[in-house]
This record gives structure tokens, sequence and C-alpha cells, in this order.
């Protein structure tokens, strides 16, 4: 069929791609999708002293942090949709209580999350271990040895420093406060330099 | 990737899994959005797109990992389209007065050089408005345009050819 001007019409003065709006229009739409609930995980990217950090939440609560080495935010968030939910949206205002704890911690102004924690991505001795880790406090410190012997069993060190760095909240449930018996560092799995960085920020407000 | 990260992650079976939502209207939504500037206006466009964006968050965990996402996020948005165009209709403002705004309209810019003819594209009846716009702006063929509008492609070619008959027929010369 040979088009005709009206069709020439048509196709040429069809409304333009307006893509500015159409990302206005997605971002009003995800931040309502994650304040009803409709999506199933929030989450937002948040600058810290320790560099970008991935912060996602479910209605449980909060549910992941990445440091921003930890994987390419494709490849974390492929994992967070398999794992979790795929209706995964990006929502800043759902994970701003988040944020601003996280704020106040770097700021040295809080010593203590009071946030709602989903421990899905755990499970078995890696979340004994862990919820026995979230229970160190600020500026204090604990051995692998002694996370192992809370978890029930007290001669899984190793595995018990395996589970701590799984940790998929670190800084929130501190695994950094955990150290080798005897007081060497031990591994992180943020990285050493980060592990040091928030023992010495804990211990410089405690001193 | 860090050792630690990887671990982070209990092993699932190998089953393939949806991309997460975001990053599957992030990539259609320019698309989503100016098929429903066209059909729906600039007026409804947004509202369409709130609707369509939950619909389809809704829906996806349902949605078979080998579908054609571009065009089952069409199918919801057209729909959302024909719920918005009828609440128009109940609230009984003339569509053409509506999108006659020109200037002030700043969603009518790619269309400046014809509003009316897309103004007159939005009174259409749905099917045909439909077939239109998908044919035009989404730049579907009639088998592709006939799943989105759910009918077959006999009628969907239909469709557009009263469309058109019906645009040339009004046409002011």
């Amino acid at each position: 069929m040979i088009p005709d001007d009206l069709e020439r019409a048509l196709a040429r003065t069809a409304p333009d791609p307006d893509p500015e709006a159409a990302a206005a229009a997605t971002r009003r739409a995800a931040e309502r999708a994650g304040a009803s609930g409709a999506a199933d995980v929030a989450y937002a990217i948040e600058p810290s002293p320790l560099g970008d950090l991935l912060v996602a939440t479910t209605q449980r609560g909060l549910v992941g942090i990445y440091y921003e080495d930890a994987g390419t935010l494709e490849t974390l968030l492929d994992r967070l949709a398999g794992r979790l939910s795929p209706r995964v949206v990006e929502a800043p205002a759902r994970v701003d209580p988040v944020r601003r704890e996280l704020d106040e911690y770097f700021a040295g102004t809080r010593t203590k999350f009071d946030l709602p924690l989903d421990w899905s991505l755990t499970e078995g001795f890696t979340r004994r271990v862990l919820k026995a880790t979230a229970r160190i406090p600020y500026g204090g410190a604990s051995t692998y040895r002694e996370m192992a012997s809370r978890a029930g069993s007290e001669r899984a060190a190793r595995a018990a420093g395996n589970a701590l760095g799984a940790n998929p909240i670190p800084i929130v449930v501190p695994c950094h406060r955990v150290l080798r018996t005897g007081g060497a560092l031990g591994g992180y799995g943020g990285g050493v330099q980060r592990k040091r960085f928030l023992l010495e920020l804990e211990d410089a407000k405690t001193r | 990737m860090s050792a630690a990260s990887r671990t982070a992650w209990p092993r699932r079976s190998s089953g393939v899994n949806l991309p997460p939502f975001q990053r599957v209207l992030d990539e259609h939504r320019d698309d989503v959005h100016r098929f429903l500037m066209a059909t729906a206006g600039p007026n409804e466009a947004d509202d369409a797109f709130q609707e369509t964006f939950i619909a389809a968050l809704r829906a996806y965990p349902r949605l078979r990992p080998d579908s054609n996402v571009r065009g089952w996020l069409l199918t919801i948005a057209h729909r959302k389209a024909i719920d918005a165009h009828r609440a128009r209709g109940r609230r009984a403002v003339p569509v053409a007065e509506m999108d006659r705004g020109g200037a002030e309209d700043p969603g009518l810019r790619g269309a400046g050089e014809q509003p009316e003819l897309w103004a007159r594209v939005r009174a259409l009846p749905e099917k045909q408005r439909a077939a239109v716009v998908l044919r035009y702006v989404a730049d579907l063929s009639h088998a592709e345009a006939a799943e989105v509008i759910g009918c077959s492609e006999a009628a969907a070619r239909r469709s557009l050819h009263e469309a058109l008959t019906k645009l040339r027929k009004d046409e002011t010369p």
C-alpha cells in the first residue's frame, strides 16, 4: 500500500518521545509503588564516607546494604529480584529512614540503629551468628569464637567467620565489631580498610 | 565482586529469573509514555502512566521470562488509556476542545505541526484510535497491534482502514 498524504502526516507528526517527562513519571510511580506496598523491594543509592551504598528494604524492614564494589548495580539487583521478588523498584523516599540513621551514625551522633530488619537473605547458622552480632554494642568488640558459641556451636569459629563475611546488612548488623581472639582485625566482607574505618569511628566517639 | 558478597547469596535453582521490574520499566518507559501521550493526550498521559506502572508491577511476577515485554506493557497501557478516555467522557469535556490548548500544552510539542490531526485521532472510537497510534507511534505491525488491542489481525487492519477513511473524510482542505 502506498502511503498517502494523511499517512505520511501521521508518521511524521507523531508525538516525539519525551525522555525527561517519562523519567519523571517513572520516578513518581516508583515512589508511589514503594509507599503503597505494591513493590516488594525498594532500593536507593546512598552516598556515605565508605562510598556509595546500595540500600534495599522490604515491607518487613532493611534487607540489604551493599558496598559499591560488591558487584555492579545490575548484578546486585538481579540477585535481589531472584532471591526476594522481581517487584523491585527504585524508591528513595521509602529508604529515607535508613539513610537518615546511616547519616547520623557516620556523623557520630547515633550509637544504636532503630530499624526493623528483614533477615530473609540469611538462614540457619548464618542467621544465628548475625543475630548475635547485632547485639554487640557500639564501640564494643567480640570474637569469632564467641559468636560461634552464641550461635550454638562453640568450635565453629571459622564457620562464624564465613557467616559474618556473608552479612547482607553490614554496618547496621555490626560484623565489623567481631575480631580475632587476641585482638587482630580479621577479615571483612567490604575490605579490611572499611572495618578499620568503622572501628576507629566508634572508638573516637566512645573515648 | 568480592568473595564475601558471592557467599552472601545462597544459590538457587538455575531457573530463569525475571529481571528487576525497575530495569524493565527503564528500558520501555519512553515508549509507554509516548504511546500514552498520543492516545490519551497530554492531560491524561501522566495518570494513565501511573496506572499502567502499578498494574504492570502487580502482574509482573506472573509474566513468562520469554514474553514480549514491550507488547505486554503497551497492552496494559492501551487498557489504561481506554479507562482514562471513558472517565473523561463521563466528565463530558469535549475532547477536541481540551486538546486544542496548543501553546500551553507542553505535551504537544512533538505534534507541533499537526496538533489538530492528533486531537482528531484521539476523538476516534477506541479500536480505531488504538490502531492508528500503535501503527504510527509505536510502529507495530498489524499482528502486533492486534495482540495489544486483543482482536484478530484482520480486525486490526480493518480498524486502521476505517480510522484513515474517517480522518480523510473529516479533513478540511
